[in-house]
């Protein structure tokens, strides 16, 4: 029987959706525990006990874990990771950062953004921006990978697992040190767990213009998003990027208005439910992705579509 | 500063990416190569590192088959020193990279080694952050401002909660995202001057590593595509499509 360890991504001591998902993936695989690493892991470790599959939350309280730094979390993740045969990760930035650090030490290979299981050995993960799906097998011994969150539903809550208290010797290195996290406030929804996202490229040409974007965003209760070229040219903040090396989404509803369409961003929109694109070039490439096209000024659409909801 | 900088010969971004016939991996015959963009930036970082006033040796490296001397002559054509080519003829997984990295970052001495975050062949986004643990050393992934002082480097990341600035200690492991810097253009004098600057190859053999357990790629396939829907006239009739969809 497959013994899978799923490490929880949280900040200020909210679990992160990402860990959910994670869980929905190692469900599939195995028996499912989640690790929490905190300076005070209580309240994260009880959220993490209520999602549904889990059966045991190991939580390691040390002052060292007050930040996500992945040289300190590493070693300790490495030492957990004895006895599972499974250790999976969100493919989140954080978990993008840890887990190969992780995988070095205890000298194994990663599957990156596992799509989906085949069995417990074997996966399907996309390469080249996702305009190709590999079918990946991992070596005997333990397997190692991360999750890609667009892949997976979160699983339900309703469980109540154990929180077992576990501590873990590792040497931890003082080399890297955290100063801050500058943290986009915003009170939308989470880009990646949102329902309705509506998203800015270029053609909103400025960091003012961009209030059509969260005027229409909010209007829908949804979360605001960007193309790479419009946080390049400084209209809205780098967490808003959706795409290959952005954020990798699927919510139900995606409306991208002035953006061209690039592989790069089309990879971050393939599991999204609806995709509307509003643009002034009729052959803009967005359109042959998009399942409602509307070829129109996003500066007059985007405030008449407000006037109709 | 000693830098060490990857250079990874991939399919150019703008290519559209085919499945061979037999299925049997991707079509690279005849297709237009590149450095992998996100090296580029790195090239780029340790240039103007350099000059920043920080006086500099940057030492180009790639791993793969004889064709990548390509590309580090595009590193050497933007300004890098030397390059250094590791000579692998079948696919170099992240691992053995990173182990490759390390011993050569021992053997240079480097101070720093500036890898993309991702390769966008493989995007296994995996490299840099496996050498910093074989190799002992801080990693600053996803860097979109980088400092120095005092032998330490401050490095703003781009994480998904926002900004992230930590501090490390040198020799340090960073790897670039796509907004530290814009690459520069290349200028024809300076492809002529790079085809006299000093290229070492080396076989994996040399370089005393044994080859790490791999994963194994069973099969290629094309993306369940998503087909292009219909326009719509106006805004109303978007209304009534996105109703009709239940999305509103
Ligand atoms: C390695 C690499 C990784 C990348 N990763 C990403 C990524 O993760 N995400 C990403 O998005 N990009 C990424 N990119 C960049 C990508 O290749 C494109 O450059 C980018 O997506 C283009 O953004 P855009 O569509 O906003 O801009 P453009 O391509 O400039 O398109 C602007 C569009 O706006 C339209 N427009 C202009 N004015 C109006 C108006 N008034 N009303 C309606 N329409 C209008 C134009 O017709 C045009 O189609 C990456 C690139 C590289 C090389």
């Amino acid at each position: 029987m497959s013994q899978v360890l799923v490490i929880a991504e949280h900040l200020n001591g909210q679990l992160n959706n990402s860990t959910a998902k994670a869980v929905n993936c190692a469900a599939q695989i195995g028996d499912v525990h989640v690790a929490v690493f905190s300076d005070s892991p209580a309240a994260v470790a009880e959220q993490a006990a209520q999602i549904d599959g889990v059966s045991k939350v190991l939580s390691v309280e040390n002052v060292a874990n007050s930040n996500a730094l992945a040289a300190t979390l590493a070693p300790q993740i490495a030492a957990l990771s004895d006895g599972y045969s499974h250790l999976l990760m969100p493919s989140t930035t954080f978990g993008k950062d840890v887990l190969p650090r992780v995988a070095a030490l205890l000298d194994r290979p990663q599957i990156s953004d596992i799509m989906e299981v085949i069995d417990a050995q074997t996966f399907k993960r996309p390469i080249y921006a996702g305009n190709v799906i590999t079918t990946v097998k991992a070596p005997e011994g333990l397997v190692v990978g991360t999750v890609r969150t667009a892949s997976f539903k979160a699983a339900g809550t309703g469980g109540s697992a154990a929180v077992d208290a576990a501590t873990v010797s590792a040497d931890l290195p003082s080399h890297t040190r955290f100063v801050e996290l500058q943290a986009a406030a915003s009170e939308r929804p989470d880009l990646q767990s949102a329902e309705r996202v509506v998203s800015g490229g270029r053609g909103v040409g400025s960091e003012e213009n961009f209030k059509v974007i969260y005027s229409l965003a909010d209007k829908l209760g949804a979360a605001a998003g960007a193309s790479r070229a419009a946080v390049d040219a400084g209209f809205c903040p780098n967490d808003m990027q959706v795409g290959q090396t952005g954020k990798i989404i699927a919510p139900g509803l995606y409306i991208a208005a002035g953006i061209s369409g690039a592989i790069q961003h089309i990879t971050g929109i393939k599991d999204a439910g609806v995709i509307v694109a509003i643009n002034k070039d009729p052959d803009a490439p967005i359109f042959e992705v998009a399942d409602i096209g509307l070829v129109a000024d996003l500066f007059e659409a985007l405030p008449e579509i407000e006037k109709h909801l | 500063m000693k830098i060490l900088v990857g250079v990874k010969r991939v399919i150019d971004y703008n290519v559209r990416v085919q499945i061979k016939k037999d299925g049997s991996g991707v079509e690279t015959a005849g297709v237009k190569m590149s450095v992998n963009p996100f090296d580029e930036i790195a090239v780029e970082e340790a240039l103007r590192i350099r000059e920043g006033g920080i006086d500099s040796e940057i030492v180009a490296v790639s791993i793969g088959t004889k064709d990548a001397q390509q590309q580090l002559r595009t590193a050497l054509a933007m300004g890098a020193d030397r390059a250094i080519l590791v000579e692998a003829d079948s696919e170099v997984q992240p691992l053995d990279a990173a182990k490759i990295f390390h011993k050569l970052a021992e053997e240079e001495n480097a101070d720093l080694v500036l890898l993309g975050k991702q390769a966008i062949d493989d995007d296994a986004n995996q490299t840099g952050q496996m050498l910093a643990a074989l190799w002992g050393r801080p990693q600053a992934t996803f860097t979109s401002e980088l400092n120095f002082a005092d032998g330490k480097a401050k490095a703003l990341r781009e994480v998904d909660a926002g900004l992230e600035l930590i501090e490390v200690d040198l020799p340090a492991v960073v790897t670039t995202d796509l907004r530290l810097n814009e690459p520069r253009f290349v200028k024809m004098p300076d492809i002529m001057k790079a085809k006299r600057k000093p290229l070492d190859t080396k076989a994996m053999a040399d370089l005393g590593i044994s080859a790490s357990a791999k994963l194994e790629t069973t099969a290629f396939e094309p993306p369940a595509g998503r087909t292009a829907g219909s326009k719509v006239e106006d805004v109303p009739a978007l209304i009534a499509a996105l109703k009709d969809k239940g999305v509103l």
